[in-house]
C-alpha cells in the first residue's frame, strides 16, 4: 500500500532563505556603551537578536537580520549605530 | 534585563518572510511566547500567510492552518470541538487574522463563533488596510488616510470593531499595542485563563503601506498610544478598564498633541491644517466618552 502524502509544511529556521541578504545598513553595537538592557531584543521583529549571558554580549545574527532599525531608534543608551552596507 | 522577564523560546523563527519593521511580526511573537508551544494558529488569507514562507517550509514552529477568508473563526470551531472530543485541554486555539479578515470579509464567522460562546482567542492585527495585496482600503482604515483605492483620504470612518466583540457579551475583549510587550504577555495570559471567545485588537504600524521608514514601527506605535489615537483597555466580563500608559491620558492636557503622531506617515501626508484639527476633534470627543463612562461607574 502506497502511503499517503499529506501536504504539511515543517518549521525551519530561514524559511524565506536567508534574509539577511534583504539588508540596506547593518546594526553594529557598540559595547563600550551597551548596558544589556535587552529592548533591542524585545523589539526585533525578526527575533535575530541574542543576548549571550556568558559571553556578556548582544549578538545579532546577521544571516537573517534584515536591518530595519528598531533596535537603533529604541535603544535608549545610543548604542547600536546603522552602517550601510557595501555592494559586493 | 528585559530578556530575563520574558519567556526565552522563539515560536516565530528568523527568516520569515515578512518586510523589514514588520509590527505584526513583532505582535505575534510576542503573543506566541505568551501562549507557549500549545497552541494551533488558524490564519486565513492576510500577511501573516505570506510571513511563513514558501512550502514545504513554515516558519511557525507551532501548528498552522491555514484557511480561507470569511472561514478563519468557524475553522477554529471545528478544531475547539475536535479537541473536545479527543479530550485534549491544554491547547489554545487563536486565530490570528488581518483588519480585512476580521471587520470586512471574516466578521460573520467571528460573530457566530462569538455566539456559540467557543473557547478561541480571537486576536485581529489591524494594519488599518489590505496591506499584503497592495494598500486597499479596508472597513478599519482610519478617516482622511491615504491608500491606493482611497488616493484623495478615506471618506469613511474606522469601525469600532472592539466595541462591537463587547456589544456580542463576550466575556474579554483588549487591545494592544507592539509598544507595550508587557500589556501584550498580561492581556495574552489573561484571555487564555479566560474559557469562551476573548477578542483582542492589536494595533499594527505598517511600514511600506503606511509610508514610513522602517526603524519607526515601535515609536509610531507608541505615539498612537500617547496621542490618544489608539487606546489601550480591556472589558473583562462587561466591565471598561483602561490600562499601561492609557490609564493616565485621560486629562487632555497630558496626551500629546496628534499631529505629532500623523506627521511621521506618508498616509497623512496631504492632510491640511484644518484636517489635523478635525482629526484631533475625533480622538478628543472618543476620550470624553470614555471619561464620562468612567465618573458614571464611580458615582
Amino acid at each position: 500500500m502506497s502511503k499517503v502524502k499529506v501536504p504539511v509544511a515543517r518549521p525551519v529556521i530561514g524559511a524565506a532563505g536567508k534574509t539577511g541578504i534583504w539588508r540596506v545598513s547593518r546594526p553594529v553595537v557598540d559595547y563600550s556603551r551597551c548596558t544589556l538592557c535587552g529592548i533591542c531584543w524585545l523589539y526585533c521583529p525578526d527575533s535575530v537578536v541574542e543576548i549571550s549571558e556568558d559571553k556578556k554580549r548582544v549578538v545579532i545574527d546577521y544571516d537573517y537580520c534584515k536591518g530595519c532599525g528598531i533596535c537603533s531608534v529604541e535603544c535608549p543608551f545610543n548604542a547600536i549605530k546603522m552602517v550601510r552596507e557595501e555592494v559586493r | 534585563m528585559a530578556h530575563k522577564f520574558f519567556p526565552k523560546e522563539e515560536f516565530l523563527l528568523k527568516g520569515h518572510a515578512a518586510c523589514p519593521g514588520c509590527g505584526a511580526a513583532l505582535v505575534l511573537r510576542h503573543v506566541l511566547k505568551a501562549l507557549g508551544a500549545r497552541t494551533i494558529l488558524v490564519i486565513p488569507a492576510s500577511c501573516s500567510s505570506v510571513i511563513a514562507g514558501p512550502f514545504p517550509k513554515s516558519s511557525y514552529s507551532v501548528p498552522v492552518l491555514h484557511i480561507a477568508f470569511a472561514a478563519s473563526a468557524a475553522a477554529a470551531s471545528g478544531i475547539v470541538e475536535a479537541l473536545d472530543k479527543l479530550g485534549e485541554k491544554t491547547f489554545n486555539v487563536v486565530v490570528w487574522a488581518g483588519d480585512g479578515g476580521t471587520a470586512d470579509i471574516g466578521i460573520q464567522a467571528l460573530s457566530g463563533a462569538a455566539e456559540r460562546g467557543h473557547d478561541i482567542i480571537y486576536i485581529c492585527y489591524d494594519n488599518e488596510a489590505y496591506m499584503n495585496t497592495g494598500i486597499q482600503k479596508s472597513g478599519l482604515t482610519p478617516y482622511k488616510a491615504w491608500t491606493t483605492t482611497t488616493p484623495r483620504g478615506n471618506p469613511s470612518f474606522k469601525k469600532d470593531m472592539p466595541g462591537i466583540m463587547v456589544s456580542h457579551r463576550i466575556p474579554y475583549v483588549a487591545t494592544i499595542s507592539p509598544a507595550y510587550p508587557n500589556d501584550i504577555v498580561s492581556k495574552i495570559r489573561k484571555a487564555a485563563k479566560i474559557r469562551g471567545l476573548k477578542y483582542i485588537h492589536a494595533h499594527i504600524p505598517c511600514p511600506p503601506g503606511w509610508r514610513f521608514d522602517s526603524s519607526l514601527t515601535v515609536r509610531i506605535a507608541r505615539l498612537a498610544v500617547l496621542s490618544g489615537v489608539w487606546i489601550l483597555y480591556e472589558y473583562e466580563n462587561g466591565v471598561f478598564r483602561l490600562t499601561g500608559p492609557s490609564r493616565k491620558l485621560v486629562d487632555k492636557s497630558k496626551r500629546k498633541p496628534i499631529g505629532e503622531y500623523l506627521k511621521l506617515q506618508g498616509r497623512f501626508r496631504h492632510l491640511s491644517e484644518r484636517d489635523v484639527e478635525e482629526l484631533q476633534k475625533l480622538v478628543d470627543e472618543r476620550w470624553e466618552a470614555i471619561r464620562k463612562d468612567i465618573m458614571g461607574e464611580n458615582a
